[in-house]
C-alpha cells in the first residue's frame, strides 16, 4: 500500500512540473529534492520543510505556523529529524529550509516525546483553550504534570507577526524572557497606532483575553445587513447564501488593505487566486431601447420613533428583524428568543401601522397585516405556548386567500386587539415592555410583553430622488415613482417603465405580476429587436455510443483545500480505479477551471470515454457547465453524472476526515454505477404556432390581446357577449377620478383597429384540443357556425360578476341598490339621488361570509369613492358606511382619510352582528350594533347602498374542464403558484388574468393582463418549444391503461388512449415536467423516467452494499 | 454498539431538500458522515421499491426529504409522497422492518440548519436502534 502511494505521489509532482513548463527528468534551478518519511519531494527552494511536507499531505503538528506569516518556531511542535551526510539533528521544520538530498522523518518516538513535553507546557499555560486541548489529545496527552496557570496565551507570537507583517503596525510585541515572556504594547504603553482592526484576535489560536488589554480601542463589529444587524459579519464575505453571483465581495470601506494599503492576507490564503485588489468601478455604456425601474421600497425603521423608545429598548424589534429571528438560517437558527438576553419570550405583541397611516406616511403599506399574521403564526409554531397579540387598526387581508389565512390565525389563538397603542415603556428589571392602550370601548389598559415586534411600513427607496432625476421621471407626493392612470407600469416618460413597490407598496404576487407586465410593455416597444443579440454556439456532431460498453471517466476535484483538506482525494482516486467500467480517473485541483475543461475534452478523446463522472461540488450549480464540456467533446450532455463530495461531504464532515473519505468513495461509486446505465437524451422539439387565443373581451382580455399584438403575435379574441368591455362598462370613474369610459372606448378602438387581432363577439369556445404550442380550438361564432382555430397559447380572461344580493331586501325596494347602480345614478345625476338627507352603505355584502369567504378587495374603496362624489354633489348629505375593516390599501388610504374629514361616518360592525334593515313602514330603518359605543345605532336613511362583492363566472367550471386547469374552492381560477407564478397555470401554455383570477381593481387587472401577455410571449417568441429531457415514458408492453399515472400528473401530461382495443397511457412530452410522480405510482412498472430510471436509482442503492 | 456505523440513505428532491443539504455545506454545519444522499427531481419520484431495496441491501435507515407542503416545484408531488409514505410504512411492517427506520421530512432550500438537525437526529435514532435485521440473502 505504502509503495503504491509513493509511486503515485511521485507522479503528481511530475505533473506539476509539466504544468510549469519544465521538461520531465530535468530539475529546475530553483527547485530542490528531498525525502520526507520515505517519499521523495521536489519543491521550491524557498519552502521550509514543513511546507514541503504539507505539499504532499504529510501533516506535521504546529500551533504557531501560518501560511501567510513569517515562521518563528515558537511552539516547537513541528520538530523533525533531519539526516544529512550521515548526521542526524532535530530541528523545527517551520523555519528550516529544504535542502537538496536531505532525509526528513516527521514522526519518530524521539519527536513524539518532544512534542508531548511541549504540549504539556502549553496545556499548563492555557489549560482552558480548546485548540490546545485538541492538539494535546492528538498527541496522546491527557493532562499536564506542570502547574496550571490562570492564563490563555501560549506565546506563539502569531498576533505580533500579524500586527507587524500584515497590518504594518507595532501595537504589540514580546517583553521579558523565558518564563517571564509575555505580549505587551511597546514600553508597556498603549500604542496610539492600534486600528482596532481585530486581526490579532482573529489569528489567536486560543482567543486570548490578554489581547483585549493591549489597547483601549474596541473593535466595532460590522453588522450583517442581511440579518438586519442582529449579527456581525466579516469584511470579506458572501452577502447571503442565495446571493447571485454567489461570490465573495470585499467591503472596501472597512478592509484594512483598502484603508492602509497593508494586509492582503486573503490573497495568500485564497487557493483559487481569486482575490483581485485592482478591480475598479467601471462606467459602462449600454445602448437600450427601454428602461425598467424596479428599485423596490425600503422598510421604515420604526424602532427609532419616539413612541417606541428611540431604539433604546433592546426587546423591541422590527418586523424584518423578527423575520430573520424566525429564519432557520438567521442569527438564532430559528429559535424565537429576545435579542437582549436570548431568553424565549412567552408573550409577544405586534404593533401594526408603524410608519403607515400616520402624518409622515399617510398611505397604507399594504403588506404589514399579512406579514405580521404570518410571523405570529410561525412564531407560535416554533415555540408552542407562545402568546401572540396583534394591535391593529383594520386587518387588511385583501389578497387572494388572505382572509382565510387571517381566520386560521385567529383559530390558532393569535389575539387581535383593535387599537393603536399610545406608548411603550421598558420595565427596568426584566426588560419587558409595558404597552398602554385604550381598547375599542375607550378603556385604558396596560399589558406586559416580553417582546414587541413593530410591523414597519414601506417607504420609497433611498436614492429615489436621484434615480428619478437621472431618468427624468416624475414622483408622486409620497415619493414613489408616478405612473399613469390606466398604464400602471408606465412612468411619466415614454420608454421608462416601473414595477414593484417603487410605484406603490405592494405584496409579492402583485410585484411579480407587475414586473411581468412592465416586461410586456417594454417588449411592445422592442419587438422588432427580438433575438438580434443572440449568437448561436456550434457543436461537433454527437458521437453514437449506442451498443458500446460503458467507458467511464472520473474526474475528482480537490477544490483547492475545500475537498482536499478533509477528504483523502488520492485514496478516493485509488478506490475509483477499481470500479467496474471505469477506464480513467483524474485528480484535479479545480475541475471547473478552464484548463480542466480542456483536459476533460482531451481525456474523453484519448480514452474514448462514453460516460463522464465529476466528483466535486453540487450539480445544482455545476452540472450544466460539465454537460456543456462533454457536449463539446461530442458526447451527449446527458451521459454525465456528478458526485457531490464538497457541499454534501467535505464541508459537512470537516472534523471526520476518515468518515468523509469513506463517504466520498461511496458517492463516487454510486455516481459511477448510475453513469454506466445512462443513455443519451434529447429535449423534444415542438413546433409552436405563434398565435394566441384570448378568452374574454373585458379589460383583461383586451389589454392582453393588444400587448401580444404589439409584440407581433396574431391574437384571436373571443367574447361571449355582443360587445367588448365586460365589467368595465359599468364603471365610470376610479377613486382617483379617472374616466373609465373614455379609457374603455379608446381601448376597444385600439383592439378593433389592430390588424393582428381578430375580434369575435357573440362567440364561445366549445372544444379545445392539443397542448402548448399546438392548440386547436373550436369556436362557435356569431354566425352560428363553428370554426376551428389553431394557436400556441391560451389566456383565460373570462372575468367575474357582481354579486346579486338576496339579503337586505335587495330588488324589492328601489331605495336599496348596489354600489354599481349608485355609481350609474351619480354619473347620470338622476333625481333619485338629489337632495338626500342621509345614505347608509353596508360593506361586505357577499364577501367575507359564509358562501363567499373571501374579501372582494375593491368594495371599501368603491364605497369611499361614491361617498366622496356624492358629497361633492350634495355636501349636506349624511353618509354612513357600515364596515368590518376598511381596506383602502396603498394610496387609496388618502381617500379614506378624505372621506372621514369630509364627514362620512364610519361605523364598524361584527360579522356576528350584521346590520338589520327594515323597510316595512315605508321608511328605511337600519339598526347596527356599534362595538365602540357598545349600543345599538338606529339610522333612517333615504337610501341603502350595498357594497356587493365579486363572484366567479358561472362558466368557469366549463372552461376549466375544457382547458384542464383547476379552480380554487371559491370558484376562481387557480394559478400555478400564488407568489412565484401568479398568472401561469401549472399546465404549460395556459395563462390567466383579471377577475377570472380573483377580485381586483382595474389597474390591477391591467397589470395582470400585461403579465399574462409577457408570460405567453415567452412561448410565442420562438417557433420551437423545447420540452424537458428527463421526462416520463411508457413501456407499452407492460401498460394496462389503469390510469393511475394520469390521475397523479399535475400537468395533465398523461392521457389514456385506446389503440387496437388496448388501453394505454401516453405521455405528452411537451407537457411533462419530469417530476417522476407517475413513475412511482405505476402499479405495473410500465412507467419510467429518463435520467432517473428505476434501474439507475436501484443500482445506486445497491452499491451501498460493500 | 459504540462504533456502529449505520448505513443510511437520504433521498433528496432537487429543488428544496437537496439545496438545503448544499446550504448546510456552504454554511459548514457539521453532520455525522454516515449517510448517503440520492437525488431525484421530486420526492414524488420515490417508489416503495426503493425503500425495500435499500433495506434489502443493508441500509439501516432511510430518510425521504422534499419541499415543504405547498412548496413542491411540481405543485404537489410532496403531498403524494406523504400519502405514499404511510403505505410504505405498512409495507415495511409487513417485511419485518421497524417503521421508525424510515422518516419523511420537509426541508426548504434555505434550511441548511434544519437539514443538519434532522439528519443528525435521525442518525442518532438509528444508532440507538442498531443494525437492521432485514437483509437480502446472499
Ligand atoms: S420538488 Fe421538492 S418535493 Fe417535489
Amino acid at each position: 500500500m505504502k509503495k503504491k502511494m509513493k509511486k503515485q505521489k511521485k507522479k503528481r509532482v511530475v505533473r506539476k512540473n509539466r504544468k510549469s513548463g519544465v521538461p520531465k527528468g530535468k530539475q529546475a534551478p530553483d527547485m530542490v529534492s528531498l525525502t520526507i518519511d520515505g517519499i521523495s519531494v521536489t519543491t521550491k527552494k524557498s519552502n521550509s520543510i514543513l511546507e514541503a511536507a504539507q505539499e504532499i499531505n504529510i501533516e506535521i503538528p504546529t500551533l504557531c505556523y501560518h501560511k501567510a506569516l513569517s515562521s518563528y518556531g515558537a511552539c516547537r511542535l513541528c520538530v523533525v529529524e533531519i539526516q544529512k551526510n550521515g548526521w542526524k539533528k532535530i530541528q523545527t521544520s517551520c523555519v528550516y529550509p529544504v535542502e537538496e538530498g536531505i532525509e526528513v522523518k516527521t514522526d519518530t518516538p524521539v519527536l513524539q516525546n518532544i512534542r508531548k513535553t511541549m504540549i504539556q507546557l502549553m496545556l499548563a499555560r492555557a489549560p482552558e483553550s480548546s485548540v490546545v486541548q485538541e492538539m494535546a489529545r492528538k498527541l496522546g496527552v491527557e493532562d499536564t504534570p506542570f502547574v496550571k496557570r490562570d492564563d490563555d496565551c501560549i506565546r506563539c507570537g502569531l498576533c505580533i507577526r500579524m500586527c507587524r507583517e500584515r497590518m504594518g503596525k507595532n501595537v504589540i510585541g514580546f517583553k521579558g524572557r523565558g518564563d517571564q515572556r509575555e505580549i505587551a504594547p511597546p514600553f508597556d504603553v498603549e500604542s496610539p497606532d492600534c486600528m482596532a482592526c481585530g486581526a490579532c484576535y482573529a489569528i489567536c489560536p486560543t482567543a486570548s483575553q490578554r489581547l483585549k488589554k493591549m489597547s483601549n480601542k474596541v473593535k466595532k463589529p460590522l453588522l450583517d445587513e442581511f440579518d438586519a444587524g442582529l449579527r456581525s459579519r466579516s469584511v470579506i464575505r458572501i452577502p447571503f447564501p442565495q446571493a447571485v453571483p454567489n461570490a465573495a465581495i470585499i467591503d472596501r470601506e472597512h478592509c484594512v488593505h483598502f484603508v492602509t494599503d497593508k494586509c492582503r492576507i486573503c490573497e495568500d490564503l485564497c487557493e483559487a487566486k481569486a482575490i483581485d485588489f485592482d478591480q475598479k468601478e467601471e462606467l459602462v455604456e449600454i445602448p437600450v431601447g427601454s428602461i425598467i425601474l424596479s428599485s423596490g421600497a425600503e422598510v421604515i425603521d420604526g424602532k427609532q420613533k419616539r413612541e417606541y423608545g428611540n431604539g433604546r429598548y433592546e426587546n423591541i424589534v422590527t418586523s424584518i428583524e423578527f423575520e430573520r429571528i424566525l429564519s432557520a438560517s438567521g442569527p438564532y437558527h430559528g429559535h424565537v428568543v429576545r435579542p437582549g438576553d436570548k431568553k424565549e419570550p412567552k408573550r409577544i405583541a405586534f404593533i401594526q401601522c408603524v410608519g403607515s397611516r400616520d402624518d409622515e406616511h399617510p398611505y397604507c403599506s399594504s403588506v404589514c397585516c399579512m406579514y405580521a399574521t404570518k410571523e405570529a403564526l410561525i412564531a407560535k409554531e416554533h415555540s408552542p405556548g407562545l402568546e401572540c397579540t396583534i394591535f391593529f387598526m383594520d386587518i387588511r387581508a385583501f389578497g387572494k386567500g388572505f382572509d382565510e389565512y387571517y381566520e386560521k390565525a385567529q383559530k390558532s389563538g393569535v389575539r387581535y386587539i383593535r387599537c393603536r397603542p399610545s406608548s411603550i415603556e421598558e420595565k427596568q428589571s426584566t426588560k419587558n415592555l409595558i404597552i398602554r392602550y385604550a381598547d375599542e370601548q375607550g378603556q385604558m389598559r396596560v399589558d406586559e410583553y416580553d417582546m414587541v415586534v413593530l410591523a414597519c411600513g414601506l417607504q420609497p427607496p433611498k436614492g429615489m430622488v436621484e434615480i428619478a432625476q437621472t431618468l427624468g421621471i416624475e414622483m408622486n407626493a409620497a415619493g414613489f415613482c408616478k405612473t399613469r392612470a390606466f398604464a400602471p407600469t408606465d412612468s411619466s416618460k415614454e420608454g421608462v417603465f416601473a414595477c414593484g413597490p417603487c410605484t406603490e407598496p405592494k405584496d409579492i404576487p402583485e410585484t411579480v405580476t407587475q414586473s411581468s407586465s412592465a416586461a410586456a410593455r417594454s417588449m411592445e416597444l422592442l419587438a422588432e429587436q427580438r433575438h438580434t443579440l443572440i449568437t448561436k454556439k456550434e457543436y461537433p456532431a454527437e458521437l453514437d455510443v449506442s451498443g458500446q460498453e460503458p467507458r467511464v471517466g472520473v474526474f475528482i476535484c480537490r477544490c483547492g483545500i475545500n475537498i482536499g483538506a478533509y477528504v483523502d482525494v488520492p485514496k478516493v482516486v485509488e478506490h475509483t480505479k477499481g470500479l467496474k467500467y471505469v477506464v480513467h480517473v483524474e485528480e484535479n485541483l479545480y475541475t471547473c477551471s478552464q484548463d480542466s475543461q480542456k483536459l476533460i475534452i482531451e481525456m474523453i478523446k484519448e480514452h474514448k470515454l462514453n460516460r463522464v463522472v465529476v466528483a466535486s461540488c453540487t450539480p445544482r450549480t455545476h452540472e450544466s457547465l460539465f454537460r456543456e464540456t462533454i457536449r463539446e467533446a461530442g458526447l451527449n450532455p446527458y451521459l454525465f453524472e456528478m458526485a457531490n463530495i464538497r457541499d454534501q461531504c467535505s464541508w459537512i464532515h470537516m472534523t471526520e476526515p476518515e468518515g468523509a473519505t469513506e463517504k466520498a468513495k461511496d458517492l463516487v461509486k454510486m455516481a459511477v454505477a448510475k453513469a454506466a446505465l445512462l443513455s443519451p437524451l434529447k429535449r423534444v422539439e415542438i413546433d409552436v404556432i405563434q398565435k394566441a387565443l384570448v378568452i374574454g373581451g373585458g379589460v383583461a382580455g383586451m389589454v392582453t390581446s393588444l400587448s401580444l399584438a404589439r409584440q407581433g403575435f396574431e391574437v384571436f379574441l373571443v367574447e361571449k357577449e355582443k360587445q367588448l368591455g365586460g365589467n368595465a362598462r359599468h364603471i365610470f370613474y376610479t377613486i382617483e377620478g379617472n374616466d373609465v369610459q373614455a379609457y374603455l372606448l379608446e381601448l376597444i378602438k385600439k383592439v378593433c383597429d389592430h390588424k393582428l387581432i381578430r375580434v369575435m363577439t357573440n362567440a364561445e369556445i366549445t372544444a379545445v384540443r392539443g397542448f402548448v404550442g399546438n392548440y386547436e380550438t373550436e369556436i362557435s361564432l356569431a354566425s352560428g357556425r363553428n370554426k376551428i382555430y389553431k394557436h400556441g397559447v391560451i389566456i383565460v380572461a373570462t372575468g367575474g360578476v357582481e354579486y346579486r344580493p338576496d339579503e337586505y331586501s335587495y330588488g324589492k325596494d328601489t331605495r336599496i341598490m348596489t354600489q354599481r347602480e349608485l355609481e350609474e345614478k351619480i354619473v347620470g345625476a338622476e333625481p333619485q339621488i338629489v337632495g338626500l338627507r342621509s345614505i347608509a352603505m353596508i360593506q361586505c355584502v357577499g364577501s367575507r361570509d359564509n358562501g363567499h369567504g373571501y374579501c372582494s378587495r375593491r368594495c371599501c374603496s368603491q364605497a369611499v369613492k361614491n361617498a366622496l362624489s356624492l358629497l361633492e354633489l350634495h355636501p349636506k348629505t349624511k353618509i354612513y358606511i357600515l364596515y368590518r375593516d376598511v381596506r383602502t390599501y396603498g394610496f387609496k388610504e388618502d381617500y379614506y382619510t378624505a372621506a372621514r374629514s369630509a364627514g362620512v361616518i364610519f361605523v364598524r360592525y361584527d360579522r356576528e352582528k350584521k346590520p338589520i334593515l327594515a323597510n316595512d313602514n315605508g321608511s328605511l330603518d337600519v339598526s347596527v350594533f356599534d362595538p365602540v359605543l357598545q349600543r345599538k345605532l338606529e339610522i333612517h336613511p333615504d337610501l341603502v347602498v350595498l357594497s356587493t362583492g365579486i363572484v366567479p363566472n358561472k362558466d368557469n367550471e366549463k372552461i376549466a374542464k375544457m382547458l384542464k386547469v383547476p379552480l380554487n374552492s371559491d370558484g376562481f381560477f387557480l394559478e400555478a403558484h400564488v407568489k412565484l407564478r401568479p398568472v401561469d397555470f401549472a399546465t404549460e401554455g395556459v395563462f390567466v388574468a383579471g377577475l377570472a383570477h380573483s377580485p381586483k381593481f382595474i389597474s390591477e387587472t391591467i397589470d395582470q393582463a400585461g403579465a399574462a401577455a409577457a408570460r405567453a410571449a415567452t412561448i410565442l417568441a420562438e417557433n420551437k418549444y423545447y420540452a424537458e429531457a428527463t421526462v416520463s415514458h411508457v413501456n407499452d408492453d407492460l401498460c394496462v391503461g389503469c390510469g393511475v399515472c394520469s390521475n397523479m400528473c399535475p400537468y395533465e401530461a398523461i392521457e389514456i388512449v385506446e389503440e387496437d382495443g388496448q388501453r394505454r397511457s401516453k405521455v405528452n412530452e411537451a407537457l411533462c415536467k419530469g417530476c417522476g410522480t407517475c413513475v412511482a405510482a405505476c402499479p405495473s412498472g410500465a412507467m419510467d423516467q429518463y435520467g432517473f430510471t428505476k434501474d439507475q436509482i436501484l443500482t445506486m442503492i445497491r452499491s451501498i452494499r460493500e | 454498539m459504540e462504533n456502529f456505523k449505520p448505513n443510511i440513505i437520504v433521498f433528496c428532491c432537487n429543488w428544496c431538500s437537496y439545496a438545503g443539504a448544499d446550504l448546510a455545506g456552504v454554511s459548514r454545519f457539521q453532520i455525522d458522515p454516515n449517510f448517503r444522499v440520492i437525488r431525484t427531481m421530486c420526492s414524488g419520484r420515490i417508489e416503495p421499491e426503493f425503500i425495500l431495496s435499500a433495506f434489502e441491501n443493508g441500509a439501516d435507515g432511510v430518510m425521504i426529504t422534499g419541499c415543504h407542503p405547498g412548496d413542491c416545484h411540481y405543485i404537489n408531488g410532496n403531498y403524494k409522497t406523504m400519502r405514499r409514505f404511510y403505505f410504505m410504512k405498512v409495507l415495511l411492517r409487513e417485511f419485518g422492518v421497524e417503521t421508525n427506520r424510515m422518516k419523511l421530512s420537509f426541508i426548504s432550500a434555505g434550511e441548511g440548519i434544519e437539514f443538519q438537525r434532522l439528519v443528525n437526529d435521525f442518525i442518532k435514532e438509528i444508532k440507538k436502534l442498531g443494525s437492521a435485521q432485514y437483509r437480502i440473502k446472499e
